[in-house]
């Protein structure tokens, strides 16, 4: 078992809605077969087999785009709660790019409706601006006051400096915290993968990495003038790792995130024009993943969140230019961090220097984002009587090829088709009720 | 030629290269005949599918395809297959389900003609020609240009070309938007492919933004360059590089970087000047050059057809010997 305390081997027991005992496991470490509970269980208990594995809070994802309403052909809360589900992740932020946009009470109070019964708790994230549209603040005390803790353009960043002061201040006074997508539109412009050495020789438009770090530098300015929280999302670039590094030691308010795909993947895979490759911010240089991996060790970057944006086969089999950016995320999102950041595949950080544990790869997917997103007490822990039964458990040894039809979501644009993978997600357990077992979805 | 594709310059190589290049020799004297028409190409089906505008390009692949005896359809249409509500995978599957062993492809996108060539390897396997992608490749373009210099070099100068590296030791100058330029990407792999030194002239805002691996020099001097330069390729300018803020005016792109009739005294005696089309007199070239005998602007055109029938030959052809 692992939480924000520690490690130890344990039983947990479940009741209602919450955790009523943990205590010295009777089968150490053991595969035990089913049937036959720890000693410690009551008659009649279901008995979740976690033999090989780790239990660990629910994952916390802090950027997840379910879609709904407005893109039910891309994918559903209920669909895209079910793949949070499965990849162990018992909340999600749901980002506010809908139609209609989540700028106001009306679209919060549907959201939350939709997501009564679905797979993992659905927190909406609300809009900066109307309509995303970058021009005036969308009503946040209204937003706020059903709950909702972050706001964000995700998809698109503040463009106008003196809007996004204005939006850290009144956001501040509310308790809230402003996430900003990164990218500057001007030099962003209309490019579709990284700009550098790849994309002069593909002939495809660019995004610069400057794009990101010029409005990374901005917000980080903002943030010191105004006092209020920040949070970046999805850093990509090094510069960007940097800037954040150098923010935070002199004491500026700021968290920031990054994606599984920007710890995994570089802009190499854009070589052959295979559109599902194609996301805002793009794939970076191999410098660029160093950077990010070395970010996530040393604390820099707080949280890896999915970006899990699904879209459907068409809105891909289009020119690149004309191509959706985003891939899905939530089903792999362990996996391929595991992958990317634990043991021998882990970043490096230097000779001899081993890749992190799977504890600080849980403090980066359960409890540090879920403080972030104001869900410490539901989410991430850590695991004592009393608190919420929201669980997963991790088979860190099972390895699995991602086989794109399988997937719960209604989208198919994963980058890590037919890759091999190892961990995965055995038992997800929300509100004492367990929603996955071994790897099927119980809604 | 190998593969099933020309999709880029890199898909031929040097040999490849020279292979076009001669069989585009006996073209251009099937040109000559009275009816310039074989049957190489008899019963099979060519389609000319082009998402931007292009009518040279177009009539070019077509004449090319009609003189091997091969059907041409023609397909014409918005760059933005959303914009219609179909996805360009559907576009291509539809026209390959009426028949079609090669798709001439031309896209506003870079990227496209490879798209295009994965969905129909599932599909039959009809053959894709890169009929120019976005800033990315125009092969064909950079084949003619090629056969263009060796030729023209041989006519003019009586210069043999050195196969299979005909443009070995050739000094050629590319001038302009290399930045957005599909015709400079091929033509810097096929003339260095060749054998060529090639430098590029443009101001900063027109090159790309990295040149790493690209075997070129810089220089943003062309009055400097022009004396010791056999070739002098010009790129067309458009208006929209202006409003995008890449130049300040026209005039002022004339002014540093246009081949004006006074630079082109400069020239050396043995110096041709090219031009992919379509010129803009007064712009990039001064009318009095583009008329003057130093240019091969309208040889270029003609050596196309050529080129492509012999392109069209090496991918859809049976092997068997060019008919009467």
């Amino acid at each position: 078992m692992v939480d924000s305390t520690g490690s130890r081997v344990a039983d947990v027991l479940v009741r209602g809605e919450v955790i009523v005992s943990v205590e010295p496991s009777t089968r150490t470490g053991t595969r035990a077969g089913t049937g036959t509970g720890p000693s410690g269980a009551p008659a009649g208990a279901m008995v979740l087999d976690a033999g090989g594995c780790v239990v660990a809070p629910g994952l916390v994802d802090l950027h997840a785009h379910l879609r709904e309403p407005g893109a039910e052909e891309a994918e559903t809360i209920e669909s895209g709660s079910r793949a949070a589900a499965l990849g162990g992740y018992t909340a999600v932020v749901a980002m506010p790019n809908t139609e209609p946009c989540t700028d106001s009470a009306a679209v919060v109070r549907h959201v939350l409706h939709l997501a009564k019964g679905a797979c993992c708790d659905v927190h909406p994230a609300g809009a900066i601006t109307v309509g995303r549209q970058g021009r005036a603040l969308a009503p946040m005390a209204e937003m706020v006051a059903l709950g909702v803790r972050i706001f964000t353009d995700d998809g698109a960043g503040v463009q106008d400096a003196a809007l996004m002061r204005r939006a850290l201040e009144y956001a501040s006074d509310l308790g809230a915290i402003i996430a900003d997508h990164c990218e500057e539109a001007s030099l962003a412009g209309l490019g579709c993968m990284n700009e550098g050495d790849l994309s002069s020789l593909l002939g495809l438009p660019g995004r610069p990495a400057v794009s990101e770090e010029v409005m990374v530098l901005r917000d980080l300015a903002l943030a010191r003038l105004t006092g209020a929280r920040l949070h970046l999302l999805h850093l990509s670039t090094a510069g960007a790792v940097a800037a954040v590094r150098l923010a935070k030691a002199a004491g500026t308010n700021v968290t920031a995130e990054a994606t599984p795909h920007h710890l995994a993947l570089t802009e190499d895979a854009l070589a052959t024009y295979d559109t599902v490759f194609k996301v805002n911010p793009p794939l970076r240089s191999a410098a660029d993943v160093a950077a990010l991996r070395q970010g996530l060790c040393d604390g820099t970057i707080d949280a890896v969140a999915t970006d899990h944006a699904p879209h459907p086969p068409e809105a891909k089999q289009v020119a690149f230019c004309d191509a959706a950016p985003g891939m899905i995320g939530l089903e792999t999102s362990l996996a391929v961090v595991l992958g990317a950041l634990v043991g021998a595949d882990g970043p490096g950080l230097g000779d001899g220097e081993p890749g992190m544990t799977i504890e600080r790869v849980l403090a980066l997917m359960s409890w540090q984002p879920a403080r972030i997103a104001g869900l410490s007490g539901a989410h991430g822990g850590p695991l004592v009587p009393g608190a919420p039964a929201n669980l997963c458990v991790i088979d860190p040894a099972r390895s699995w090829t991602v086989v794109p039809a399988a997937l719960a979501s209604h989208s198919r644009n994963t980058p890590f088709a037919g890759l091999a993978l190892r961990g995965k997600v055995r038992h997800t357990v929300l509100a004492g009720e367990p929603v996955v077992i071994a790897e099927e979805a119980q809604r | 030629m190998s593969g099933r594709h020309l999709l880029g310059i890199t898909d031929l190589g040097v040999d490849g290269i020279d292979e076009v290049m001669r069989l585009a020799d006996t073209f251009v004297e099937v040109g000559r005949r009275p009816i310039p028409r074989v049957p190489a190409l008899r019963g099979k089906t060519v389609v000319s599918t082009f998402f931007e505008d292009s009518t040279r390009t177009r009539l070019s692949f077509e004449a090319a395809a009609k003189r091997l005896s091969a059907d041409v359809m023609t397909f014409t249409g918005s760059s933005s297959s959303l914009n219609k509500g179909e996805s360009l995978r559907d576009t291509v599957l539809t026209i390959a389900a009426m028949g079609a062993d090669a798709f001439v492809v031309r896209h506003g996108c870079a990227g496209v003609p490879a798209q295009v060539a994965g969905w129909l390897d599932q599909a039959g396997g009809a053959s894709v020609l890169n009929a120019g992608d976005g800033a990315h490749e125009h092969p064909t373009q950079a084949l003619l240009d090629c056969f263009t210099i060796s030729r023209e070099r041989e006519a003019r100068f009586g210069a043999r070309p050195a196969r299979p590296g005909v443009l070995r030791g050739l000094r050629v100058a590319i001038v302009g938007d290399i930045r957005h330029s599909r015709v400079a990407r091929s033509n810097v792999l096929a003339f260095s492919a060749l054998g060529a030194e090639i430098s590029l002239v443009a101001p900063a805002t027109l090159l790309p933004p990295s040149l790493a691996g690209w075997p070129v020099e810089v220089s943003h001097d062309i009055d400097a360059l022009l004396p010791k330069c056999d070739v002098v390729y010009l790129l067309r300018l458009q208006n929209e590089r202006m409003t995008e803020q890449f130049l300040p005016t026209l005039r002022e792109y004339t002014a540093t970087y246009g081949l004006t009739a006074e630079r082109a005294r400069l020239l050396g005696p043995s110096t041709i000047v090219m031009h992919p089309g379509p010129i803009r007199r007064g712009i990039e070239i001064a009318a009095e050059v583009a008329d003057s005998p130093v240019s091969v602007i309208t040889t270029q055109v003609a050596n196309g057809v050529a080129v492509r029938m012999a392109v069209l030959y090496l991918l859809l052809g049976s092997g068997a010997p060019i008919g009467a």
